[in-house]
């Protein structure tokens, strides 16, 4: 079969070489991509070398050559065969495959004096693009959940316990963990303070209303949007990507009833709890670092605990907790529903999304805190 | 003639179960070798093998007369250099558009000047007869024979002397199917390819193939030309190209038993 002698010529090897006498070029052995790769400098110098004049070119010794070498000699010759020219059949195939494309080079895009303007331009489109999907999502939800009180018969309550299992429980040591650490460094730090002032009382009025009122809704925010956020809109994605949440559209089951309802309904459940049990290792962190530094009993924390810190601020807190959850359930939903196939969308969205939601939490927080500056603290 | 591919008493287990129990194969120079088999019975397994995805439990895979797993990373990287795969998906990179894909390899061996990269793989387009307005598309906007036949396109990049397919023909209609075994056939006479391809489609192992090998219970039953194949008396064999004999009454020559 012809393609076996083909074969046999191809199992042997030698490196390209140019060969220059009076006039006359001699190219030998292998010109392929491997072997022209290792001395690309010298061929290149050699082939301008000979570029221009009237020379003979004999490929009678080249052995292989494929579309790179071609590529290059055709080039040399300034995209046309030599007048004189000896080159084996074997080789032209290689001359054939890039006849064409050899003259073409790549596109330069011209410098676009405007691009700023547009990038700002689509920015801001962008941002209303993604508001207003936001606000349709919340109101599918909204439906969905009225549907469900017509029929509830078809309260996704096995999905909604899964996420509540993923998203709460799983997430109870990490949490403790944070809340404990976070409430050791901040007793410390406060207490350094108060003890130049002489008010060693007041820690557990700093760490009661910031841990409950602030720090440990926030703190629970960042760690689940980082957490469930991310692990909630790779798997939307995901699902996009190959299909999945077509195939439910087809069976006739709403995505935002069966995907995105549970987990906003898992979210806003599973937060205020692990609000407050993060709150509470935060505290139980606060008063064995007060008990260190200030030696405060702990009977003295708990008792004075309820006294200075109304019982509006645990409401708030846990208030807190559920509009966050809800807030970053929806945020994660909204970014994988975004989701395009291919991994750089899927990348740049999780990302997008866990951003978006702790920017969001945080955003909110400030409007709350200026809602609720009366409630809950003692003005005098 | 030297052998491009050598398999050496291969075994595989997937923990007790055995897919390959003592597999011997031979590719010569020039082979378009099918690779056949029923479903689960290790044909992309042995594929993966051969293009050192992964390891066999035990025996030894050769590609160009040498042990697959040894050598430097310089050396085991100019060896997967010379062949090119073809993955059933495509396997395109997702995040790149199709000129990236089939430029990837290319600027991987540094170099090139950007200039000549753009010609090769303009030209490589037009080998696998894809469009110059293709190359800006991204892989999720194209269909699956273009997806095919852009993987094939950055599977012959470096223009490998040996080329694994993993069905080639999976998902293609007919005339595609045709179509896109015309063109490895050609590629397989211009480039002087090996070609080595797992497929289940009888069509496409009449068309493309000059040897077959037969795979099942975790042995290779026969490596032959199609011709000498059919004469096996095996019921595997029996069965599986039942609709290949029973169709051709014999025009082509096909001695049927």
């Amino acid at each position: 079969m012809a393609t076996y002698s083909t074969a046999a010529r191809l199992s042997r090897s030698a490196p390209p070489t140019i060969e220059r006498r009076e006039g006359h070029v001699a190219l030998h052995g292998d010109w392929i991509l491997s072997a022209l790769r290792r001395r690309i400098l010298f061929v290149r110098f050699q082939l301008r070398a000979a570029h221009g004049a009237h020379l003979v070119w004999d490929m009678s010794g080249v052995n292989r050559l494929d579309a790179f070498g071609a590529l290059l000699l055709w080039r040399t010759w300034g995209l046309r065969e030599p007048e004189t020219l000896a080159m084996p059949a074997h080789l032209h195939g290689a001359f054939d495959r890039i006849r064409e494309s050899a003259v073409m080079s790549v596109e330069v895009d011209k410098h676009d004096w405007l691009a700023p303007v547009v990038q700002i331009g689509s920015a801001v489109l962008g941002a209303a693009d993604h508001a207003v999907g936001m606000i349709e999502m919340l109101g599918h939800v909204a439906i969905e959940s009225i549907m469900l009180f017509r029929y509830p018969r078809e309260i996704p309550w096995r999905e909604i316990s899964a996420s509540i299992y993923k998203t709460g429980v799983q997430a109870m040591p990490i949490a403790a963990l944070l809340g404990f650490l976070i409430g050791i460094v901040l007793s410390f730090l406060s207490a350094l303070q108060l003890q130049t002032f002489g008010v060693d009382n007041f820690i557990v009025n700093i760490l009661g209303l910031g841990i409950i009122r602030e720090l440990g809704p926030m703190l629970v925010s960042v760690l689940v949007a980082g957490r469930s956020g991310s692990a909630i809109t790779a798997q939307l994605g995901v699902m996009r990507v190959t299909e999945e949440i077509d195939a439910l559209a087809t069976m006739g089951v709403s995505r935002h009833q069966r995907l995105i309802l549970p987990k906003v309904v898992a979210l806003s459940i599973a937060m205020p709890l692990l609000v407050l049990w993060t709150s509470a290792a935060g505290l139980i962190g606060g008063m064995v670092a007060a008990e260190f530094q200030l030696n405060l009993d702990y009977r003295f924390f708990l008792e004075t605990l309820p006294q200075v810190v109304q019982v509006a601020n645990v409401w708030i807190g846990l208030g807190k907790g559920v509009l966050f959850g809800m807030t970053i359930a929806l945020v994660a939903c909204h970014f994988g529903l975004r989701v395009k196939p291919n991994t750089e969308s899927l990348s740049s969205n999780t990302t997008a999304s866990v951003v978006t939601a702790i920017t969001a939490v945080i955003m909110l927080d400030a409007v709350l805190a200026l809602v609720t500056r009366t409630i809950g603290v003692v003005v005098r | 003639m030297s052998s491009v591919i050598e398999l050496r008493d291969i075994h595989t287990r997937f923990g007790h179960v055995v897919v390959h129990d003592d597999i011997n194969l031979n590719v010569r120079r020039g082979d378009l070798l099918a690779l056949v088999g029923g479903s689960g019975s290790g044909k992309t397994t042995l594929l993966r093998e051969i293009a050192g995805l992964m390891k066999p439990t035990q025996g030894e895979v050769r590609l160009f007369d040498e042990p697959i797993q040894t050598g430097t990373r310089v050396t085991r990287r100019v060896r997967k250099r010379r062949f090119g795969m073809l993955f059933q998906g495509g396997a395109l990179f997702s995040a790149f558009n199709v000129f990236d894909n089939i430029a990837f390899p290319l600027r991987e061996l540094g170099r090139l000047h950007e200039d000549e990269i753009y010609a090769l793989v303009m030209s490589r387009l037009a080998l696998v007869e894809l469009k110059p307005h293709h190359a800006k598309l991204m892989p999720s906007e194209l269909s699956g024979g273009m997806v095919k036949r852009a993987a094939l396109a950055r599977a012959l990049s470096l223009e490998p002397e040996l080329l694994l397919l993993d069905e080639p023909t999976a998902g293609l209609d007919p005339d595609r199917s045709a179509a896109f075994v015309r063109l490895i056939r050609s590629l397989h006479d211009q480039l002087g390819l090996t070609v080595v391809f797992v497929t289940h489609d009888l069509d496409t192992v009449s068309a493309l193939s000059n040897r077959v090998a037969v795979l099942a219970e975790h042995r290779i039953l026969a490596c032959d030309t199609l011709e000498e194949v059919l004469c096996i008396d095996h019921p595997f064999i029996d069965s599986f190209f039942r609709p290949l004999t029973a169709r051709d009454e014999a025009p082509s020559g096909w001695v049927i038993k």
